[in-house]
């Protein structure tokens, strides 16, 4: 059975906002009610079927509100793109497979330059995988997935208030640029449960005006929306104007966050529930006395390339930790550009490391390299 | 004199690209027609295809996106749930609607997702050459059919329409062809009609129209108007396959 | 009455094939496009009294919409 607590729904604008006990997925999908997103199209698939189930109770109860579960994962991202083209805040979810039946789309939605939040709560891969939690589809979520030149905002919580936070901001950078955003969560971020404070209710007639929505041309002149171009000049300028974009988003959005890192020998590189795991690992390897740093990448993309090769000016050890095979690896490696040894250790298919067992690899090779 | 035809104003003046004796132009005009005898050039939103008629919005002076193959009756679905008091139709190809489209256009119908589906069949896979259709018949003759559709290899062309009538959400579902001035009247008779349908919230509604060729099928005009009379007609009747209004009026 | 804009058609002949006083003839010049449109030959045919009734079945069967139709 799902329900949210029910003094969520109705938490007063100007109180002192008291924090509640959710779970990651409801946190994620309320968050969104919050930021004014009434439509919602999805499709079970575990670990992420909290979302749709939370969203289909809860946009029943807000004026507007469209639930769909779609017939699968291609229909849910082509709904997004028809209810986007029409200006509303709209959302999808769902795991590594289905994020891989939704890569069309998103495509599509990145030439359309049509606002969109996807979020991938992600699982053992490739395949079927299983229903553990990982972070393989870094490569999927960050180098595009589909087909095309274009660029997704990809931003990677790594507690349930950041699932409430990035969710909350996704949908506004979504509309602000015209681009779709993708949440890329695992599934143990969406079955944990911490206490959130939950952000305001946005006003929906209070957001900015579109005005390249397809509404009916009442007192306008009609407009289209499409991403075929033949005329290879036509598509090589909407090309670059797509890239200028992206500038442009990199230059504004880059999000990351350190942790001891001030006097740090050894930096540990990781996102999402493998910085959660690393942190608790550190503090561990702190209080021994191991001068052990984390940099969290927050935004993967844009990905704080600039960020981390400031770092070598005062350390050489990195020490990439991922639920994956090596993906954020080769982002941290062309961040260095040759400044320093980077060190990789990673578990697929949803092995979850305890701070302890982690805390163990990165102090053998902190001793071996001679570090303290 | 009196000027009784001329062209739809909801048409833009920008000549056809099709070609000559094509279905998209005859049908192109006569949802034109339609949409300017009632009024919703303002609150119409229309879906092309991926195929011949992917550039309809290069033709139609209303408010159009794009949706990628077969996906028209996902887009129209979020569309229109986001803005229910628009009239929203897709325009699609008989691969679109009934290949890769077929699962969003079975459960649009099934939902009673409450806008207007014209299904252009023709049989073949126009934009690409001439490939086999799910609506390609046996024995007909396409270029990954060069023997004819076999049975045996190929297996059956789908009767789509009689699929969709069988959907409880289904409200309006009729098949007419533009191969003749009677016919083409017709058609324009059942467009308006599904519009009234979607008007009035019954929900899904759905025209099948043949509509011909001549280029793929390897004929001239006269003779594709002739076969879709002599032959389609045969494995795709004409007529109301499904009409829960009850209505006998015009639909203007 | 009818005007056929000859820039517009596509020798088609569906126009030909429905009117009912065969008014309608290919021409023996190609407009821009290469084609050999159709055109109204009422005036040739004073003579023989065939007449346009304004039916306007050729500009329903027009698929270029390239024929306006006047009635008196």
């Amino acid at each position: 059975m799902v329900s949210a607590p029910l003094h969520v729904r109705k938490l007063p604008l100007r109180c002192i906002v008291p924090k509640v006990l959710m779970r990651g997925n409801h946190v994620l999908a309320e968050a969104a009610i919050r930021a004014g997103c009434r439509f919602y199209f999805g499709y079970p698939i575990t670990p992420q079927n909290e979302i749709p189930e939370y969203m289909s109770e809860r946009l029943s109860k807000v004026d507007g509100g469209v639930f769909i579960q779609a017939e699968s994962e291609v229909a849910s991202i082509h709904m997004v793109i028809g209810a986007s083209m029409a200006g509303g805040r709209v959302m999808t979810s769902s795991s590594g497979p289905g994020i891989s039946l939704k890569q069309e789309g998103i495509s599509f939605l990145s030439a359309l330059e049509l606002p969109a939040v996807i979020v991938n709560m992600s699982r053992g891969g490739p395949g079927l995988g299983n229903i553990a939690p990982s972070q393989s589809d870094y490569f999927q979520a960050t180098r595009g997935g589909g087909h095309g030149d274009y660029r997704n905002i990809v931003l990677a919580p790594s507690s349930c208030q950041e699932l409430a936070n990035l969710t909350y901001e996704a949908f506004n950078l979504a509309d602000q640029y015209r681009t779709p955003v993708i949440i890329l969560g695992d599934g143990m971020l969406g079955q944990m449960m911490e206490p959130v404070e939950l952000p305001p209710e946005v006003q929906i007639k209070k957001l900015p005006h579109k005005d390249w929505t397809l509404t009916g041309a009442k007192g306008r002149p009609s407009r289209f929306l499409r991403s075929l171009i033949l005329d290879p000049f036509e598509e090589e300028e909407h090309n670059w104007k797509l890239m200028r974009k992206y500038e442009r988003i990199t230059k504004e959005e880059i999000r990351w966050e350190t942790y001891f890192a001030d006097d740090a020998k050894l930096m540990v590189v990781a996102f999402g529930i493998a910085a959660r795991i690393a942190k608790g690992a550190i503090k561990r390897m702190r209080d021994e006395g191991q001068k052990v740093g984390l940099i969290r990448p927050i935004s993967l993309w844009p990905f704080p390339y600039k960020a981390i090769k400031e770092i070598t000016k005062k350390v050489r050890h990195f020490f990439v930790f991922e639920m994956n095979m090596g993906q954020m690896l080769e982002d941290v490696k062309l961040a260095l550009e040759g400044n320093g040894e980077v060190h990789f250790y990673g578990r697929p298919g949803g092995i979850i490391l305890t701070p302890l067992e982690i805390s163990r690899v990165i102090s053998s090779y902190y001793y071996q390299k001679r570090l303290g | 004199m009196k000027k009784v035809f001329s062209r739809p104003k909801s048409l833009k003046k920008t000549p056809f690209h099709y070609c000559p004796g094509c279905g998209h132009s005859l049908l192109h005009r006569i949802i034109g027609e339609v949409i300017d005898e009632m009024n919703l050039q303002e609150k119409i939103i229309g879906i092309p295809p991926a195929g011949c008629a992917v550039l309809a919005y290069f033709y139609f002076d209303i408010d159009m996106g794009e949706a990628s193959h077969g996906r028209a009756a996902a887009l129209a679905t979020g569309m229109k749930r986001a803005q229910p008091d628009k009239v929203v139709f897709t325009y699609q190809g008989d691969g679109d609607i009934a290949a890769i489209g077929t699962a969003e256009t079975i459960h649009a119908a099934a939902r009673g997702e409450n806008f207007t589906t014209i299904f252009v069949n023709n049989g073949v896979y126009g934009m690409t050459g001439g490939q086999m259709a799910p609506t390609t018949i046996l024995g007909q003759i396409t270029t990954t059919s060069p023997g004819g559709r076999n049975e045996r290899r190929d297996g059956f062309p789908i009767n789509l329409s009689e699929m969709l009538a069988v959907a409880k959400g289904s409200a309006y579902i009729e098949r007419t062809a533009v191969n003749s001035p009677a016919n083409i009247l017709k058609t324009k008779k059942a467009i308006a009609k599904a519009f009234r349908v979607q008007l009035e919230g019954y929900g899904f509604s759905l025209v099948e129209v043949l509509s011909p060729c001549p280029t793929n099928w390897k004929m001239d005009t006269l003779e594709s108007c002739k076969w879709i009379d002599e032959v389609m007609t045969t494995h795709f009747p004409l007529g109301v396959l499904k009409d829960i209004t009850g209505d006998k009026k015009d639909a203007h | 009455m009818i005007e056929i804009d000859l820039e517009l058609c596509k020798d088609c002949k569906l126009c030909i094939s429905v009117c009912p006083h065969r008014l309608i003839e290919s021409c023996d010049r190609m407009n821009q496009k290469g084609y050999y449109p159709a055109i109204f030959v009422e005036k040739h045919l004073k003579k023989e009294g065939r007449k346009c009734t304004g039916c306007g079945l050729c500009a329903i069967t027009c698929p270029e919409i390239a024929i306006e139709v006047y009635r008196a």
